[in-house]
């Protein structure tokens, strides 16, 4: 768990403020999907009516491999409390390799991540493919179930500049 | 100024049900550039877009929002709408507030939380758009089809038929493929060269084909309309223009040791030869590898009988370098290598064969002229075993996890063949299943087991070891759970087939997608069986999946007429959504080149005036009709110059800011 006062440390009203928080404190998730398999996916997940909690939010990107390590760090910057990147299966991304190259990177950015605090279990990449609304469906309760668990996430920032 | 409008879709109850439209409208109103915000019941309807249009006119809009269904739904209809009321179509963005929210969310509160935050990204997002503009590419009239097989022929063949020019580059000396080896086909038994070689003859024959045979590609660059292919044809030593095929040369050549790979290496032929009597075109190729001439300077023979003057040892390699509209792959099969499987015995017992072989020895052309007779002693067999799946639904790694389709029918074919020619062979079949679903496929099956008295035997074989002369099959039986051993004379295994070893580095060439098993990908399995997921590549036959004849001449057509439905436009749209190298900021890494699949990327010295100071760099230039938009490039840009438009890095990042506000 990150240690929570981290959280409000820059907020003066304290401990009540805090706990009405922790009470409402809903998950932010952001999904980058892409568009040709993970995000028909979501799509399928949602013409089949399969739901999967509202606090996560897709943005479509062309391919898995769009994705900058700088999106996931500025969506924890701001708040974020898990990030997960999806795309096609190995072998079957659009343009044939992207997925490939998401992989390894985010395996070293996670691994960063986690270094500095955004523990494991907040970043995810997970293969959707476009017939897949039900696999979509369940990876993302498991996700915002995952996250629930770890609790509201401390900001990533720069410390120096916390005074 | 930005003037964004946003239109909020209701889809009738679909998305109004579970979110609240006007309060999404209300906060529209209030988020910075927006001027206009308006809700509606069907915003795709022509009323529907006719609101966005007149308010674009009206409120001299720069970049609209629309809330509604899945942009793979309807983008297209509102950029259309856009472009219509004036408004550059790339200025339309949309909020997936139905499947990405309404149609998940039961919650009416949650649910348009969810769908003013969407609204919201998008407005972000459409802030920074720029107008693009969709180019266009010219359309080569002329197809590629790479591969010379039944596949190949037949969507030669289509595509000429409409009045285009194909090429068919083939790898053999001869077109005509696996199907020009097979003896009689199921589930008619009509002889396959009887009804191969009038193709051959017509693909030969036709003013808009061209065969390149003993050619393979070398190069491909382009994209859809406009590729460009360099094709090498391998120098043969004998002009074909010249070369009646009359056969002479291969007659007096004396180096007569070469592995006949039409017959399965079953007997041998000349170092000059002709693959088979039927060949298309029918001309002599020389084994280079085995000629005396070409290896050691003397015998020259053949030039010598040849009274066409037809022999030419200094030949060398030719290069055709051509552009096309449109390629078809149609590479085909090999049968495994069936030495693999050590417990059949295969590489010690000549009288264990494959089924190709089988198809050889049966053939009436082949080298027992078609009579059944032994491999080791050419005696006649009293007892045949066949063994199917050898190799296929294999998941142990050995051989291949896919059923192979085929080797059902065309062992019961076989079986069926030898009972009726040979009534006094013993022949027995071991099976894991028998999968008949084709049109009187089961009716064929059934003929074979009950008809012609074929012993079908579920389950399967052990081992196969040669005894006193005999070979000996060790299996099991699985319905009366006993073990089953059985003398035979011959032993034939169904090998799997897999997709032939070219067929990977063709596939990159295109940039096409391949599976795990080397089988092509089709762009979808149900809804595009034919098409590449890279524009402008279409798929034939075995290259695709294990098929039979029927199966893969009805591919062939339907790849035929996509490319058709091609070549017939003049023009193509070109996405605009591509990459951009800002030049100030590039400083030639050659970082972005590494990893763009489709070589999009080149480098220029250009003059830069950065800041003042005026220099010579080499920078990145990315090629707008290669670059397909995969956005690849601009993720290992280290000087952040490289990026994409229409998902920049402005605005997935202003996306992203407006989800975690
Ligand atoms: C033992 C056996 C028996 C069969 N019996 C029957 C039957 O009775 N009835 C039936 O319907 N089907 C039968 N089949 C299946 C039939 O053979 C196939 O369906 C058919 O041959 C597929 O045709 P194709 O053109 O896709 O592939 P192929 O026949 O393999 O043709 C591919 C062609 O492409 C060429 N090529 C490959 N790579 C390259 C390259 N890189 N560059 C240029 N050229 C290249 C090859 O040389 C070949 O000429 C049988 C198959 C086997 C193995
Ligand atoms: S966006 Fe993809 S296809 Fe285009 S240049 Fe970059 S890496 Fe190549
Ligand atoms: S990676 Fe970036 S800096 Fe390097 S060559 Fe490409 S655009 Fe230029
Ligand atoms: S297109 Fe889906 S991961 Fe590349």
């Amino acid at each position: 768990m990150p240690v929570n006062e981290n959280v409000n440390a820059d907020n003066g009203s304290a401990a009540e403020a805090q706990a009405t928080e922790t009470k409402q404190w809903k998950p932010r998730i952001v999904a980058f999907c892409c568009n040709w398999c993970s995000y028909a996916g979501a799509d399928l997940a949602g013409s089949s009516r399969l739901s999967y909690p509202a606090e996560i939010k897709i943005i479509r990107v062309p391919c898995s491999c769009r994705v900058n390590p700088t999106f996931i760090l500025k969506a924890f910057e701001r708040g974020a409390d898990g990030v997960i990147i999806c795309g096609c299966h190995p072998g079957d991304c659009h343009y044939s390799t992207g997925n490939y190259y998401a992989r390894r990177r985010m395996a070293l950015l996670f691994s960063m991540l986690d270094y500095i605090g955004v523990e494991r279990g907040r970043t995810r990449v997970e293969w959707v493919s476009a017939a897949e609304g039900a696999r979509f469906s369940q990876v993302m309760n498991d996700f915002a179930k995952k996250i629930s668990e770890l609790g509201e996430n401390v900001k990533v920032g720069d410390l120096r500049c916390r005074q | 100024m930005r003037r964004i409008g946003v239109f909020v879709c209701w889809c009738g109850s679909n998305i109004a049900a579970t979110v609240d439209v006007a309060a999404v409208v209300a906060d529209a109103k209030v988020q910075p550039g927006v001027v206009f915000a308006q809700d509606y019941q069907y915003m795709c309807s022509e009323a529907g877009q006719n609101i966005i249009k007149d308010a674009i006119k009206e409120h001299q809009l720069t970049g609209i929002v629309v809330c509604s269904c899945s942009p793979r739904m309807h983008e297209a209809t509102f950029r259309k709408a856009a472009a219509a009321a004036g408004l550059n179509p790339y200025m339309v963005e949309i909020a997936n507030v139905r499947e990405h929210c309404s149609w998940i969310h039961k919650d009416k509160e949650a649910g348009t939380e969810k769908a003013r935050v969407l609204m919201r990204a998008a407005v972000a997002k459409v802030m920074l758009n720029v107008p693009l503009k969709a180019g266009e590419s010219r359309v080569v009239k002329r197809a590629l089809v790479i591969g010379g097989g039944i596949a190949g022929i037949q969507t030669a063949l289509d595509i000429a038929d409409a009045g285009f020019q194909v090429d068919i580059v083939e790898k053999n000396a001869t077109i005509g493929g696996r199907m020009a080896q097979l003896d009689k086909t199921f589930p008619t038994l009509d002889c396959s060269s009887c009804i191969l070689t009038p193709k051959m003859v017509e693909a030969k024959a036709s003013e808009n084909i061209r065969l390149i045979t003993y050619a393979e590609v070398e190069e491909v660059g382009g994209f859809v309309g406009d590729f460009k292919v360099k094709i090498r044809k391998k120098a043969r030593f004998v002009k074909e223009d010249v070369c009646t095929g009359c056969g002479l040369c291969m007659a007096k050549c004396p180096s007569k040791k070469g592995l006949n790979e039409f017959n399965m290496g079953l007997n041998n032929r000349p170092a000059i030869y002709i693959p088979f009597a039927q060949a298309i075109p029918n001309v002599a190729v020389i084994d280079k590898t085995q000629c005396i001439k070409l290896n050691t300077g003397k015998c020259g023979l053949c030039e010598k009988v040849c009274t066409a003057k037809a022999i030419d040892y200094t030949m060398q390699d030719e290069f055709i370098e051509e552009e096309y509209g449109a390629i078809v792959m149609a590479t085909g099969f090999r049968p495994i290598d069936a030495s693999k499987f050590d417990e059949y015995s295969y590489s010690t017992c000549k009288d264990v064969v494959t089924s190709l072989e089988l198809e050889r020895i049966m053939n009436a052309a082949g080298p027992t002229g078609g009579v059944l007779l032994r491999p080791s002693d050419g005696k006649h067999p009293h007892s045949v075993v066949f063994v199917q799946c050898v190799g296929s639904r294999d998941v142990s790694g050995r051989g291949k996890p896919y059923c192979s389709k085929i080797c059902c029918m065309y062992t019961a074919k076989h079986a069926m063949l030898i009972r009726d020619k040979y009534p006094d062979v013993d022949v027995h079949v071991f099976y894991i299943d028998v999968r008949t679903p084709g049109k009187n496929f089961d009716e064929f099956y059934r003929r074979a087991a009950e008809q012609y008295d074929v012993d079908y035997i579920k389950g399967q074989v052990g081992k196969v070891w040669e005894e006193d002369g005999h070979l000996v099959v060790r299996g099991v039986d699985l319905i009366s759970n006993e073990q089953v051993i059985l003398n035979a004379d011959m032993v034939v295994l169904a090998t799997a087939i897999e997709p032939d070893p070219t067929a990977r580095k063709v596939a990159n060439m295109l940039t096409a997608s391949i599976d795990t098993n080397d089988f092509i990908t089709e762009a979808h399995p149900k809804l595009r069986p034919v098409e590449s997921p890279t524009a402008g590549i279409f798929l034939s036959g075995v290259c695709q999946g294990p098929k039979d004849i029927p199966e893969t001449v009805s591919q062939a057509g339907a790849a035929a007429s996509k490319v058709i439905g091609l070549l017939c436009k003049d023009k193509l749209t070109t996405n605009p959504c591509v990459a951009r190298s800002d030049e100030l900021l590039c400083n030639g890494c050659s970082c972005c080149e590494k990893v763009c699949p489709y070589g999009a990327i080149s480098y220029d010295t250009h003059l830069i005036n950065d800041h003042g100071v005026k220099e010579t760099r080499r920078v990145a230039l990315v090629n707008e009709a290669l670059c397909q938009g995969c956005g690849a490039c601009t993720v290992v840009c280290p000087s952040g110059a490289m990026d994409l438009k229409g998902f920049s890095n402005k605005q997935i990042m202003a996306e992203v800011e407006a989800i975690c506000l």
